[in-house]
């Protein structure tokens, strides 16, 4: 089976997602090539994804077009001529973008939101998680070659094969149409300090119960950081605005996988469970014995935020 | 300006979803206007209104003729709203639902702009908007967070992994908002009564001239084989704060090696 990914990088960084991408390529494909949209350093990407098993990188500069979405009118000339059988996409901004076009220019369906994936005889087998992640359903393809297929994050291990770097061909030039017509005009990145939320071995998220927006810092940021781990929010404290978006964890948000998760004040909602139900050891202070998230923890504290998570803190900067 | 947003009619996501024979979601009960688009409506109003001129139009595709999130849409202020619905769209993938929406959208006709939620409440695909772009030949700017429109051309902020992108492009084009882009107005008493009254243009897939091989269970080419239970994990311990709390848990993240 011939399996392409859609690459992604910051900067010159191919993402964890990516690498996540890569290994399961090789684990169901017996030839493995990655694409990438972006103005990163090629050779770098070339070299990393190389290390995961991908024998070629086709690469394109989108400029300050939208990467994933200038990309799919050239995915789809190469898929013309090379014949892949699935496609794998991460399920972010940029490869949503880039699938949801191709999808069209190729007439063919997706899957999203995987979180599994396994071939079964000749055909493929997409196992997702719904209503929350307490049902799961797999699906069969049965349209002809490519399958286009979103995974979310954290779904499978990234493991390196220790192959050499892909060799780099540019990819064929196409006519992206009106796509190429949003155009980036700056860039903002948001001071970022500690860890990865995604790659932290710690994370401490709050919720509602931690009363006010000015409550994050002193108690939830504070433990983080006590932990050398990240900070993230439940969904009601981000449309609340007490946090960024870019901190929520969960269906809409992050999918976080830590050795340790911390749940501050948060009811756990199926919603916000399925993208950390997942963690190795989970923590829970919540004041309502009967709150959800205390079915998922494995040590729960029936208790008021304000009281134990300062007293937590106090013990801990005695330690130090 | 002219605005058509897109609008899903889902099954109250407070009652805990279940499937049909047929492994889809059931939608046979009562449906409701999806949160999730209750931005886009608002951001649609905001707009037309600093335009100082133009409507605003729904577009949702539903089964059984469902109108009853429309209704809530309208009662916001939306002008009017086209319904697809169809025993054949039964079983409608994102890519057929995609093509009904870009259909409906050239049945309304002199659009400039149309919004959509960046994914359902109930299905979150996360892929309708750019498949509708592509499908129109539109740009499509994803993910935002604020948008504004001067001179002709729509400019948002987009989400990204590290912040936000301010994004350009020109008109007529495709924006998907995030939760929480605008404060959703709740209907008043007035618009409520209004909606009532305002038209819902109800057609059939083959009135947008597509065929029931490119949309539905047909369009979809794909089988369902397992459905079951996740397996749920084990509760561990579970302590009253009796002013311990804090100790039990030093004591769990020594054992975890953490500190
Ligand atoms: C749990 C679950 C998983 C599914 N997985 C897949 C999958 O992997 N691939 C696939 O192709 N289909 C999938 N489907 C089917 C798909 O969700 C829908 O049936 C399809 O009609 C619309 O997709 P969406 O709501 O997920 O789209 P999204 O892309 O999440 O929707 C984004 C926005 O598009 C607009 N929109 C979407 N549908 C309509 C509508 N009917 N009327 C008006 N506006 C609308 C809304 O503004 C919406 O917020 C799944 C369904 C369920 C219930
Ligand atoms: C389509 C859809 C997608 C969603 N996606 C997400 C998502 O990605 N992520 C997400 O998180 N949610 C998501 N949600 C929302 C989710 O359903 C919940 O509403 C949300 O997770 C609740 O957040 P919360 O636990 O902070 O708030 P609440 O549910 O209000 O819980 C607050 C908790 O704090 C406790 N508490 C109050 N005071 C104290 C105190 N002093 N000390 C200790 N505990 C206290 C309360 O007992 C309660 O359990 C989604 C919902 C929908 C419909």
């Amino acid at each position: 089976m011939k399996v392409w990914v859609f690459a992604e990088a910051t900067d010159d960084k191919v993402t964890t997602a990516t690498l996540e991408l890569l290994t399961k390529a090789r684990e169901i494909g017996s030839e493995v090539e990655a694409i990438y949209s972006g103005s990163g350093d090629t050779a770098a990407i070339a070299a990393t994804v190389g290390s995961y098993g991908a024998t070629k990188l086709h690469t394109m500069d989108p400029g300050d077009g939208l990467p994933g979405q200038v990309a799919a009118a050239p995915i789809a000339a190469l898929v013309g001529t090379d014949n892949p059988d699935v496609i794998l996409f991460a399920q972010t901004y940029d490869g949503r973008d880039a699938l949801g076009r191709l999808s069209v220019r190729l007439d063919k369906p997706v899957l999203t939101n995987g979180m599994s994936l396994s071939v079964d005889g000749d055909s493929l087998l997409f196992g997702t998680a719904i209503f929350g992640g307490v049902v799961l359903v797999d699906v069969k393809l049965k349209d002809a070659a490519p399958a286009l297929i979103a995974i979310r994050p954290k779904s499978f291990a990234a493991e390196e094969s220790g192959g050499s770097a892909a060799e780099v061909v540019p990819l064929p030039a196409a006519d992206s149409g009106r796509a190429a017509e949003a155009r980036v005009l700056a860039r903002h990145v948001e001071e970022q300090q500690g860890p990865k939320l995604e790659e932290a071995t710690v994370v401490v998220s709050g919720g509602r119960g931690i009363g006010a927006a000015e409550n994050y810092e002193p108690l939830v940021e504070e433990l983080a950081k006590l932990l050398k781990g990240a900070w993230g929010a439940s969904r009601a404290i981000v449309d609340a605005g007490w946090v960024p978006y870019a901190l929520q964890v969960g269906q809409t948000g992050k999918t976080v996988k830590p050795k340790l998760y911390i749940a501050l004040g948060i009811s756990g909602a199926t919603q916000h469970l399925v993208g950390m139900k997942n963690s190795d050891n989970i923590v829970a202070v919540n004041k309502d014995g009967e709150a959800p998230i205390f079915s998922v923890a494995d040590l729960g504290i029936v208790g008021d935020v304000h009281k134990v998570v300062p007293a937590l803190i106090e013990l801990l900067k005695a330690k130090s | 300006m002219n605005v058509a947003v897109c609008v899903k009619q889902i099954p109250d996501p407070a009652v805990p979803g279940s499937l049909s024979a047929d492994h889809t979601l059931d939608r046979s009960g009562k449906l409701i206007l999806d949160e999730s688009d209750s931005y886009g409506v608002e951001m649609a109003l905001q707009l037309v209104d600093a335009a100082g001129g133009g409507e605003v139009t729904l577009i949702s595709m539903a089964p059984n003729e469902e109108v009853s999130g429309l209704r809530t849409a309208l009662a916001m202020g939306a002008a009017k709203a086209i319904l697809v619905s169809d025993p054949a769209l039964a079983g409608s993938d994102a890519l057929s639902t995609a093509k009904v929406l870009a259909k409906s959208i050239e049945r309304a006709g002199d659009i400039d702009l149309v919004l959509a939620a960046t994914e359902s409440s109930d299905g979150y695909t996360g892929t309708v908007p750019a498949q509708i772009a592509q499908l129109l030949d539109w740009p499509a700017l994803t993910f935002s967070k604020h948008v504004e429109i001067a001179d002709g051309k729509v400019k948002v902020q987009r989400q990204t992994e590290a912040g936000y992108d301010e994004v350009e492009a020109s008109l007529p084009a495709v924006v998907s908002v995030t939760a929480g882009v605008v404060e959703p107005r709740y209907p008043s008493f007035k618009g409520i009564m209004a909606a009532k009254n305002k038209p819902v243009d109800k057609v059939t897939a083959s009135d947008l001239g597509l065929e029931a091989s490119q949309v539905g269970w047909e369009g979809a080419r794909q089988e369902i084989t397992n459905v079951e239970q996740a397996p749920a994990r084990q509760a561990g311990e579970k302590f009253e704060d009796d002013g311990t709390g804090a100790e039990k848990l030093v004591a769990f993240l020594e054992q975890l090696k953490v500190v």
